[in-house]
């Protein structure tokens, strides 16, 4: 009975498994092939060539939307921390007048959908001369209401004493702040780091509203632009591009997944 | 925190006071940075969509002429608006419940104690760092109607010809399918983490009174999961209001408008017609509607849900 549980539910893991992995084996397999091959619709390739791969890198600037990409995610991951981790030390170690009224406003943040800002932010960022650069791009994603929260939660764990005995012997808030409550908070960092990239680096919408030359395009919009171009044609090509941007965030994810999970569900519901 | 005392000499009355200044100061300057991103991106322009949306305007975005309610009117009756709710409403439909049901049951199947569970978890999860352009792109070429893998499955099965994305009775359900596999690795993640977070010493006790899976389903696992099947179906439901990036790759909001969710159609209003009046109108329609669904959401949610 207990064995024939136990082989059902590796049956049922290993189909469900095959359908979730499928999209990606079926994209990493179709950029091996020919494009005589991908046209005749196989989903083996009967021999594997990289020139899928060549030509990605040769027909568009793939390598320039690459750099691009890990720039403003880079950049936005590392706002994202120091906005957020600034804002959660005052709500948790700083005492102040009006401290809740702020607390509030941005729990508040969280209600508004971006999308339904994005109208003034472009016409915003438009005036401040920012489209088509690294700017516009990333400040207006450094404040995030749900890094607030995640790192406010692990800056609480921090036992009040330690800042009792900081302030005993005269440190100063800003020197608390950086030798020991963000040291202690490495894991926390970690996971709004891993959170941030990831989500930047998938962005699609305001990447594809600021943009419109390869300088500071973004991986994403260089995927669509391909796509549209060298639609019926070249899908060998398209796809080995599909591989190349997958590729980092699927590495991060996996480094990064317990991580992720736990930090997740912090932010989220305690 | 200020509680005062009762006999106190006015200097340190004075000090206290330059010292509630200076922490008051201190606390406002870190979260300085914060509140300035905050006003410019994100409380600004919402009033602002606000205040367009009760104004014609012209291509660069200034408002022009004071309207009034007129653009939500004109909304309203306006046949292209309505299909486009129509299409949010079906898209929500189909996709929240599915992925959310979908996701529980690979997040109870990946929460056994087995040998090489790990592996399986990284495969449920993986689509959680896949790009919405990227699998959009897969997609598309799955639902190829000539070399796609579907229909060259189906073809064995004697269907052919099905066009997945031209068709406007089934567009939508194919984009549908897709946000469901690419939503499904996020939701599983946060529905395995909540039963990770279960105290096993209640299967214990489960497993002890000898009571059938689906009755230590029912009575322990689903009560005490709520609180996160909970924030995940309220998660998915706003995030599938905000769907965008599929629709702009697999049909841009066709064929004869059966794809065009909102978002996208706040976004053609705007940034292909430049009409930014009617577009704010929508803005402010769906800031409304996601209100309304987090409001809901807490307040009947509330109270089925089980807090340990």
């Amino acid at each position: 009975m207990n064995v024939l549980r136990t082989f059902l539910l590796y049956a049922l893991l290993i189909t469900c498994s095959v359908v979730m992995l499928f999209p990606i084996v079926y994209a990493f397999l179709i950029s091996f092939m020919s494009g005589a091959e991908v046209l005749q619709g196989h989903i083996w390739p009967q021999e594997f060539t990289t020139a899928n791969y060549v030509a990605a890198f040769r027909k568009v600037p793939l390598l320039e939307y690459l750099l691009n990409s890990f720039i403003v995610s880079f950049l936005v991951m590392l706002g994202q921390l120091i906005v957020s981790s600034l804002a959660a030390f005052a709500f948790v170690f700083l005492n102040f007048k009006g401290r809740d009224v702020l607390f509030f406003l941005c729990i508040a943040t969280m209600l508004i959908p971006w999308e339904a800002t994005m109208i003034p932010n472009f016409l915003t960022v438009q005036k401040l001369g920012w489209l088509n650069s690294y700017l516009g791009l990333t400040v207006p994603f450094f404040a995030l209401a749900f890094g607030i929260f995640l790192l406010r939660q692990h800056f609480k764990t921090i036992p009040l004493e330690l800042y009792e005995a900081a302030q005993v012997s005269g440190v100063s808030h800003f020197r608390f702040f950086w030798n020991i409550v963000l040291p202690l908070s490495k894991t926390s960092l970690i996971t709004l780091g891993i959170y941030s990239f990831l989500t930047t680096w998938n962005m699609y919408l305001w990447p594809l509203l600021v943009t419109n030359n390869d300088r500071v395009r973004t991986v994403q919009i260089g995927l669509k632009q391909m796509q549209t171009q060298e639609i019926s044609t070249e899908w060998g090509v398209v796809m080995a591009a599909v591989i190349v941007v997958i590729l980092p965030t699927l590495l991060l994810l996996f480094v990064g997944q317990k991580h992720l999970q736990k930090g997740l569900m912090q932010g989220a519901i305690k | 925190m200020n509680t005062p005392l009762p006999v106190q000499p006015p200097a340190s009355v004075q000090i206290r006071r330059k010292r509630t200044m200076r922490t008051t100061l201190e606390g406002i300057t870190y979260l300085l940075p914060s509140l300035i991103l905050f006003s410019i991106f994100l409380f600004y322009p919402m009033l602002r969509t606000m205040y367009l949306s009760v104004y014609l305007t012209d291509y660069q975005g200034n408002p022009v002429q004071f309207v009034g309610i007129e653009n939500f009117v004109y909304l309203l009756k306006d046949v292209n608006f309505l299909q486009s709710v129509k299409a949010t409403l079906l898209f929500v439909c189909y996709t929240v419940p599915t992925s959310v049901f979908l996701a529980l049951c690979l997040a109870l199947m990946a929460n056994e104690k087995l040998k090489g569970i790990g592996l399986f978890r990284t495969c449920f999860s993986s689509t959680m760092g896949m790009s919405v352009a990227a699998s959009s792109v897969i997609w598309m070429f799955m639902y190829n109607p000539s070399i796609g893998v579907i229909n060259k499955v189906l073809s064995l099965f004697g269907i052919s010809d099905v066009q997945w994305l031209l068709d406007p009775k089934i567009a939508l359900v194919s984009v549908a399918i897709s946000t469901i596999w690419m939503n499904t690795g996020f939701t599983f993640l946060i529905l395995l983490g909540g039963l990770q977070n279960i105290d096993p010493s209640l299967y214990e006790s489960a497993r002890i009174a000898g009571v059938s899976y689906l009755y230590q389903l029912r009575k322990v696992t689903l009560p005490l999961l709520s609180p996160t099947l909970f924030f995940v179906t309220t998660v998915s439901l706003i995030h599938s209001f905000q769907t965008f990036g599929q629709i702009d790759i697999l049909t841009k909001g066709g064929p004869m408008d059966a794809t065009n969710v909102i978002v996208y159609s706040i976004y053609k209003d705007a940034f292909i017609n430049y009409n930014f009046g009617s577009a704010s109108a929508q803005a402010v329609i769906l800031f409304f509607a996601i209100l309304v669904v987090t409001f809901l959401q807490f307040k009947f949610g509330e109270r089925k849900v089980h807090y340990q």
